[in-house]
């Protein structure tokens, strides 16, 4: 069905093919671009910034979200930075060492071209922010300031206070609001797309449901921009927001889009532990935490002392012991592993045993407890609400959680997945992280998409496909509404016996335990074998109140994603399976070095994993394609950090 | 806007009154000679009266408008527990009403005096000025009347509490470290305006200031 | 622990409410408000009867989705914070607990606990932004702000735009919501161009959606879970009265 996979990266030396590929896209004039219709899904960073900037261009956007306002999207709940390689701090930073940065920290499993692109328009990101109004930290003499983040030898991100994922999400909602106001984007908050329609092998429309009054509606467009954000929430705990979920590109998957990679998924090391089984949802401290903390467990085994009666010789800074150079600020992968030996070696922290210390005696001691509140007042303050301790007095304690997800639909250097039409932007897609994200760049790749990319390459689709809008009577949006409607009214009528979170909650236990931070062959065959009986199960006795689909119904929204969710699941187990080598945020515990760090496979596995879905009904397995990720520039090497 | 601008030159017009009215502790010779020099401004002294009934009825006009809308505005909850709202911002309609009530009242009394048949038996004082002195200690003599002054007095000082520093804040006058100061000052302004009001029936009821002239 | 919810039930704007009465017996301390709401949905569910619908996303006070006065304050009596970082071990074991939804007139009602706070959007829709189009930004360090300046946009920028100022108001006004975001642009240089017109055009949509008005009771202030103070309404008043000023010269 698919041929080879053409991934369409500019021909040229790397720092010249975006430059190149700008010049010879193709253009719709100002004229004709009110005569286009994009539909825009998710209102996020990617989102958001897509549908203002493309609005400002004078296409016509309709842009929809689930929640009741676009300025709600998840991207708000960032809290760290954003990177760019402005070198502002005069450290030698620039766009090659971002690139290198970024291409490294994702442990060489994503492309070249894309990545430079990324560091590329990073500096331009930051000047729209600061003239949209982002309050970006600022020195005294009135310049910007920048922290290290996230294990970078330079100083290169850029924050507001410990918010600014929201900052910036607002300096995008305000753009959004701007055109909204200017009658470019028709917003449609509340409304979650179920299905994809594709017409002629072009992605031409969707399905929605306003979640209000539970009319389904169809909507058409010249393309399709997928801003749907991540899949985390596949394991139920996650730093996600409860809403977060993978229906829309599942839904494009399903119509024939490739998903890939959707093995790689990052651990964020610093989150406050799990506390009991009614835990809905899991809390990021910001990494900059990292900066000043210092990790660490006791030295023996099943000690149980509170922290501060525990003699400096009986710790263990394990970061620093084990990785030397970077010690607490090693990339996150390789901190929640760390985290998860001690734990499975019996040294964990706390009631649980699932914790490490992240210690500020020292930070306290050598600035001052005011600096500290300074740095990291409101990130202390959360803590203490949510565990009632003060990490002014006792360190906190920290373990690792479901953050991000590396992986998403497959799309060429347009950021067009296979489908014709269908672009994906942001956590939707897979492109710019390889196997790891590194620290502050997801706001970075959210809003490169959305503001600058896809502005550029959409249009090289839409030249081509002037009046090519069907009407929404055509035979496939019937179909697939009639498709959609028996999907919903099937869930309605199973009237079982369990809640929709409840079968939730047994997925997302068991990917953590087979397929989250470690993984091997048993476990996920383990995982592979029983996901399909909690689908069926969910299919025979799911109970969703009220019964109806025409009213506020937040059981009947769930239920849809978590039914989503429990396909998705074995498509992640499949491709963790299938990537039988080690690398960034997916480690197989056959594939390790002596000492215990990821060891990829390069000859077998230097490629995208891309999975095409096969038939309907019964699940048969995807087919998998592959692209060859060629490293022109930089030379693959193990990743170090001692 | 145009409550606060109204409502501070109402402030005045009371702070002013109240310095008049305190001369009745210098004795008669005093105060009697103010509300002559009050008199004798003629027409002048109209149009103040003129400009205050103006002041008066905007804020009054004003307040009533914005209350209706206000009204409407908020959600009609089955439980409500104010958090940091004063006792005084929650009641400014009903203590302004009965302020409201107390001016007609006071006029009566004291400017128009129709209401205690006495006064008209008041002889001018040795300089043939009517003698006010002599007028407030007789009023003010009367427990129920003093009561009712001082009840009104308590009102008007809780609506300045929260009125007085409303005004820099709905004028924009103010900022973050401003702002707690200023409700503060509001605040003891408005007392110190109850306790220089009160003093007056209390010291007459007390016995310590007594009619210059007899009935 | 164990305690006695009194929750708003409506199934829509069209029919009446009441409030309802629910036990929520065996409890842990640490469960937060709305893990609470949720295990009660669980055992709602499974007796059949509906769940409570009530709004919530990101679960960690920066979302803005959570939306309920518990015992008749917004965001509950936890401040500074949302809904969803309000923790059980605040209340006293056996306590009765009143769940309402936030209530002002502009707040349509859809269910429960669920209200729309489109009207908020549709203020900063009105001029809450910078025109400024997507690469024809200049060199970020080329304007210097000074970092107190900065600081101040900064703090009136952690709006969460939650409505809970407006919901606590006895006069259902959303100045403190307004304020925030004239202010923050305000602040800034790059917002000067447009100071005029933003003030205005917010402040008559904020009118128009039927707000209240401010009578200076500070209870917007007091539950505000991202602690905006309320002297950014004395910068409004100011903006406002400025720009009203403006324009009458302009003209």
């Amino acid at each position: 069905m698919i041929g080879t996979l053409d991934s369409k990266i500019p021909p040229g030396p790397l720092a010249s093919k975006w430059a190149n590929h700008k010049d010879h896209s193709r253009l719709v004039s100002p004229a004709n671009r009110r005569k286009f219709e994009i539909i825009v899904v998710g209102s996020g960073l990617a989102g958001g910034s897509a549908a203002a900037t493309l609005g400002e261009q004078g296409y016509n956007v309709k842009c929809f979200c689930y929640q009741d306002s676009p300025r709600r999207a998840h991207s708000i709940a960032a809290q760290g930075g954003i990177n760019a390689a402005k070198n502002y701090q005069n450290d030698g930073d620039s766009v090659f060492r971002l690139f290198y940065d970024t291409i490294k920290g994702g442990d060489f499993r994503s492309r070249e071209a894309n990545v430079y692109r990324l560091a590329e328009v990073s500096n331009l990101i930051i000047d729209q922010c600061v003239e949209q109004g982002v309050p970006f930290a600022r020195e005294y003499g009135g310049l910007l300031a920048n922290r290290s983040f996230g294990g970078a030898q330079v100083s290169r991100t850029f924050y507001a206070r410990g918010q600014t994922g929201q900052q910036l999400l607002l300096g995008a909602y305000q753009a959004l609001c701007r055109q909204i106001t200017a009658g470019t984007v028709k917003m449609f908050p509340q409304t979650e797309m179920l299905e994809l329609v594709v017409v002629n092998g072009h992605a031409k429309g969707i399905i929605t449901r306003s979640l209000i009054t539970g009319e389904i509606q169809r909507h058409a467009g010249d393309a399709v921009v997928l801003a749907s954000g991540g899949y985390g929430n596949v394991f139920y705990l996650s730093t996600n927001a409860r809403g977060s979920n993978v229906t829309a590109t599942y839904r494009a998957y399903k119509k024939g889009a490739l998903f890939a990679n959707p093995c790689y998924t990052q651990i964020h090391p610093t989150c406050i532990p799990v506390s009991g089984s009614y835990q809905s949802k899991l809390t990021l401290m910001s990494e900059s935490l990292r900066n000043d903390g210092r990790v660490w467990v006791p030295k023996a085994r099943g000690d149980k002392r509170p922290p501060e009666q525990i003699p400096e010789a009986e710790r263990d800074y394990y970061l620093e012991r084990k990785y030397p150079s970077f010690g607490n600020l090693s990339p996150r992968d390789i901190a929640s592993r760390a985290a998860k030996e001690v734990c499975d070696d019996g040294r964990g922290a706390g009631e649980s045993g699932r914790g490490v210390y992240l210690d500020f005696k020292d930070a306290i001691a050598r600035l001052g407890e005011e600096t500290i509140r300074e740095r990291y007042g409101n990130l202390f303050d959360i803590y203490e609400k949510i565990t009632a301790e003060s990490a002014y007095q006792r360190p906190m304690r920290i373990y690792p959680a479901v953050h991000y997800t590396m992986g998403g639909l497959w799309v060429d250097y347009n950021l067009m997945s296979n489908l014709p039409g269908l672009h994906v932007i942001g956590e939707a897609n897979f492109s710019d992280h390889g196997a790891n994200r590194l620290g502050a760049s997801a706001l970075m790749q959210g809003l490169a998409d959305g503001y600058f990319v896809l502005p550029y390459t959409l249009p090289n689709y839409l030249a081509g496909e002037v009046g090519k809008r069907p009407g929404t009577d055509a035979p496939a949006f019937e179909q697939v509404e009639r498709d959609v409607r028996a999907r919903v009214q099937k869930m309605l009528d199973v009237n079982g016996s369990r809640s929709v979170d409840s079968f939730h909650r047994e997925l997302g236990l068991l990917l953590w335990d087979k397929c989250g931070m470690a993984r091997n062959a048993t476990g996920l065959r383990e995982a592979l074998a029983r996901i399909p009986q909690i689908r069926d199960e969910f299919w025979r006795d799911v109970r969703i109140l009220p019964q109806k689909n025409e009213t506020y119904n937040q059981s009947l929204e769930r239920a849809g994603r978590v039914a989503d969710f429990l396909e998705f699941g074995e498509l992640m187990c499949i491709d963790a399976l299938t990537r039988d080598e080690s690398c960034g945020g997916h480690f197989r515990e056959e594939h390790q070095t002596p000492d215990g760090e990821a060891l990829r496979n390069d000859e077998e596995f230097a490629s995208v994993f891309a999975w095409e879905y096969q038939g309907n009904g019964a699940i048969e397995p995807p087919k998998l394609h592959r692209e060859p990720l060629e490293f022109e520039t930089v030379q693959l090497a193990q990743r170090s950090y001692k | 806007m145009i409550v606060a601008v109204t409502g501070v030159i109402l402030v005045l017009f009371v702070i002013g009154h109240l310095l008049g009215n305190l001369q009745i502790f210098l004795g008669p010779e005093w105060i009697n000679s103010y509300a002559q020099h009050l008199r004798d401004l003629g027409g002048f002294l109209w149009a103040i009266r003129l400009f205050l009934l103006i002041a008066v009825l905007l804020h009054i006009y004003y307040t009533i408008w914005l209350a209706i809308e206000n009204r409407r505005a908020r959600g009609s909850y089955r439980e409500r527990e104010p958090v940091k709202a004063s006792f005084a911002s929650r009641h400014m309609a009903m203590s302004g009403l009965i302020i409201l009530a107390f001016i007609f009242y006071h006029l009566a009394h004291f400017t128009v005096r129709v209401t205690d048949p006495r006064f008209a038996l008041l002889k001018a004082d040795p300089l043939n000025r009517y003698d006010v002195y002599s007028m407030m200690v007789y009023g003010f003599q009367n427990v129920i009347v003093s009561a009712f002054y001082v009840l009104a007095m308590f009102l008007l000082a809780l609506h300045l509490s929260h009125g007085a520093s409303s005004f820099f804040q709905s004028l924009g006058l103010n900022d973050k470290k401003l702002t707690p100061r200023l409700a503060r000052i509001g605040r003891v302004v408005a007392w110190l305006i109850f306790i220089g009001y009160t003093s007056i029936p209390v010291a007459v009821l007390l016995g310590l200031v007594k009619p210059a002239q007899q009935l | 622990m164990n305690f006695r919810l009194r929750v708003w039930r409506q199934k829509s704007s069209d029919e009446k409410g009441r409030l309802v009465d629910y036990d929520a017996p065996d409890i842990s301390p640490n469960t937060s408000f709305l893990e609470m709401l949720d295990i009660v949905n669980e055992r709602l569910i499974e007796r059949g009867e509906e769940p409570i619908a009530f709004d919530s996303d990101c679960r960690e006070g920066i979302c803005g989705t959570c939306s309920l006065t518990i015992n008749g304050e917004a965001h509950g009596p936890s401040h500074p914070g949302a809904a969803c970082q309000l923790y059980m071990r605040r209340f006293t074991d056996g306590e009765t607990i009143t769940v309402e939804p936030f209530r002002a007139r502009p707040f349509h009602f859809i269910k429960d606990l669920v209200v729309n706070r489109g009207a908020l959007d549709r203020i900063v829709q009105a001029g809450g932004f910078i025109s400024a189009r997507a690469g024809s930004a200049p060199e970020a360090n080329s304007i210097p702000v000074p970092k107190h300046d900065a600081d101040r946009a900064m703090e009136a920028a952690a709006c969460i735009g939650c409505g809970a100022c407006a919901a606590a108001c006895p006069n259902g006004s959303a100045m403190l919501f307004t304020s925030a975001k004239v202010s923050h642009l305000a602040f800034l240089p790059q917002g000067h161009p447009e100071r005029v017109t933003r003030a205005l055009r917010m402040v008559s949509a904020m009118d128009a959606e039927g707000f209240g008005n401010c009578t200076n009771t500070y209870e917007c202030e007091a539950v505000c879970p991202a602690e905006i103070s309320a002297s950014f309404i004395a910068k409004l008043n100011r903006e406002f009265a400025r720009a009203s000023f403006a324009k009458k010269l302009g003209d």
